[in-house]
């Protein structure tokens, strides 16, 4: 219950996540230079730019991973710059990872219930869950929400890559997410795939907010309503989707850079 | 399952679910040949004489459940550690100091029933305090770390007199006696190390299906994405050296109540590898591993000296066989005995579909 701090802090807050002069150094190389972004509850935001820009980089700031070299990360008001990252994704931050980044070694059903159970208390449990386990709904209604129900008590390891890209997606989306990073979540996906993708994003609930790193910008374009660019590290420009694609020189520097 | 199908009652099917989630959870109630071993091993004192009771099987039993619990830790946690040795030898020397023994100067005299749960008690903090160090590392580190407590442990036996009586140790340590039974009696042993055998066992495999279980798998699998799901991965670690822990504890009750004395040869580095070898013969993906394992191990320890005298060969070399077998096994499956048999059994039972196949096409 150390929600009630953080909710009364929360009341007062406009932002769902807000980075001030963020920087984050790998030694001599600094990966992200002075980022500031501020994200509205149930915004949905795309982060582009090409390899090496800071994106993801910038995603493990925000959940944790690396801890930021200097700057502050507020979450719903929150200061949680200097939390481990399971205080964050208590909550109600949410990441998927570029590479998908699941358990192998067990099956796709406990994979989910995991997912669920580090957001509930009990998490040192000895008890198993019964059949009326109130986690193991949650668990089966996830499973079928990303199409995975035909293969739930397979394990990871035997899975196509298209059911692990889901799996990686459920695996986000369990317990009461309040804002969600999603880092490539159409990487390596067919093209009915990725219709399934679009429709679990755009039928999201709306208090749901995210940043969604994608180079397809026709996934991209279609499930945010903002665009920020990146560069070396730094924030490049931000606007609308239109507005940034037609944008000259964001088009120089990331649709006409090379990329497909 | 044979059984299920071919009765014409049809039972509803939320039953089914619950029987299907019954047999994931509890293999080896489905098994007819863990029956068959239960069985056995419940009517042994009618088949084997004491030696054979106590030497081979109660051993065995008290090796296996030390096994387990670097089986729990390394099968499910990916956590090698060398102490698990330690630590029940550090149980078994509480229950000599606490309870009544033969150096009265030094042992407390507490009743079996104080000195027991107390020595436990103690076991868990120490492998959980050595846990809190271990888990700052991984790999080898984790290897290497344990290892030192092990030996540091051993030495500390050997200089220590006040409380561990240096290396002549603590001898005719006082085993239960209560409601008019002698508990260290051959058969009345057996059944206790079995009885603690199998609830180690069984709690192992509950646990493992049990959310703290399913995490230490999570931790094992992808410790940074646990993290990334809410989970702090090194408070489950050391709640895994905790549980390990009292498991190798209760081992090491057993074990001083077997050989009522206890000296730093007991703790010794050799002994602490021992402990590995049985793991890693048996093999450390399922609880019954360990148990394999170590009836391997006790019957070459008991046996190959007679066998190598025969062939006009050093009887000590049994370590040599142990040796070889622990190369062998290693070269040839990762996964120990069980890892083995498995393979062979999937051989089999694909080659048995082969020749009767067709029916599916």
């Amino acid at each position: 219950m150390d929600s009630v701090a953080h909710r009364l802090s929360a009341v007062g807050a406009g932002a769902a996540l807000e980075l001030r002069g963020v920087t984050r150094l790998f030694g001599a190389l600094a990966a992200l230079t002075d980022v500031t972004i501020t994200v509205r509850p149930g915004e949905r935001r795309a982060v582009l730019g090409s390899n090496g820009a800071g994106k993801t980089t910038l995603f493990n700031c925000i959940t944790g991973d690396f801890p930021p070299s200097s700057g502050t990360i507020r979450f719903f008001g929150e200061d949680i710059t200097q939390f481990p990252p399971y205080e964050r994704i208590r909550r109600g931050l949410r990441r998927t990872y570029q590479i998908s980044a699941l358990f192998p070694g067990l099956t796709v059903q406990d994979n989910v219930y995991l997912a669920c159970r580090g957001v509930s208390r009990g998490r040192f449990s000895f008890l198993r869950p019964g059949q009326n386990d109130a986690l193991m709904h949650a668990t089966e209604n996830l499973v079928q929400a990303v199409h995975l129900a035909a293969v739930k008590d397979q394990r990871v390891a035997e899975l196509a890559h298209g059911q692990q890209r889901q799996l990686e997606i459920a695996l986000a989306l369990a317990g009461a997410p309040r804002f969600i990073l999603f880092d490539e979540p159409a990487a390596g996906l067919s093209p009915t795939e990725r219709r399934e993708l679009i429709e679990i994003l755009t039928s999201l609930p709306a208090h749901i907010g995210y940043i969604i790193i994608e180079h397809d910008m026709d996934v991209a374009l279609r499930v945010v309503e903002s665009v920020t660019m990146m560069h070396n590290g730094r924030i490049f420009k931000e606007g609308p989707p239109r507005e940034i694609e037609s944008d000259p020189e964001v088009q120089e520097l990331y649709l006409g850079g090379g990329h497909e | 399952m044979s059984l299920l199908q071919s009765t014409q009652f049809r039972p509803d099917p939320s039953a089914t679910t619950a029987r299907r989630a019954f047999i994931r959870a509890w293999p080896d109630f489905q098994n007819p040949a863990a029956w068959l071993v239960a069985l056995i091993l419940i009517i042994m004192p009618l088949i084997a004489s004491g030696f054979f009771l106590i030497e081979i099987f109660a051993t065995t039993l008290i090796l296996g459940i030390i096994a387990l619990s670097l089986m729990f830790l390394a099968g499910y946690g990916g956590m090698v550690s060398l102490m698990q040795l330690t630590i029940a030898g550090f149980a078994g020397y509480m229950v000599a100091v606490f309870g009544v023994s033969g150096n009265a100067n030094i042992s407390l005299g507490w009743p079996w029933w104080l000195a027991t749960p107390m020595a436990l008690a103690l076991a868990t903090l120490f492998g959980t305090l050595g846990g809190a160090l271990a888990v700052r590392t991984e790999g080898i580190y984790t290897i290497m770390i344990t290892l030192a407590i092990g030996a540091a442990f051993y030495y500390f036996t050997n200089q220590n007199w006040a409380i561990f009586n240096g290396h002549t140790g603590i001898n005719t340590v006082a085993t239960p006696h209560f409601w008019g039974v002698d508990w260290r009696a051959d058969i009345a042993f057996y059944y206790v190390t079995l009885g603690i055998a199998a609830i180690c066992y069984f709690a192992v495999q509950y646990v493992s299906r049990a959310p703290f279980g399913l995490a230490l798998q999570g931790v094992r699998d992808n410790s940074r994405r646990m993290a990334a799901l809410g989970f702090n991965p090194n408070a489950h670690r050391i709640a895994a050296y905790a549980f390990a822990a009292f498991i190798a504890g209760l081992g090491g009750v057993l074990q001083v109540w077997n050989y009522r004395q206890i000296s730093p040869g007991s703790v010794s580095v050799g002994a602490c590898i021992d402990i590995l070898i049985i793991a890693v013969v048996g093999g450390i993906t399922r609880p019954i591993g360990p148990f394999i394992g170590a009836f391997i191990f006790v019957l070459l320890r008991t046996f190959a000296l007679d066998v190598l005298i025969k062939f006009g060969l050093d009887g000590n070399r049994f370590r040599l066989l142990i040796g070889l077998g622990f190369l062998a096994i290693v070269f040839w499956s990762s996964d120990g005995v069980i890892g083995l048999w498995e393979r062979w059994r999937r051989h089999h039972v694909s080659s048995a579909k082969r020749t009767g196949g067709g029916r599916h096409g």
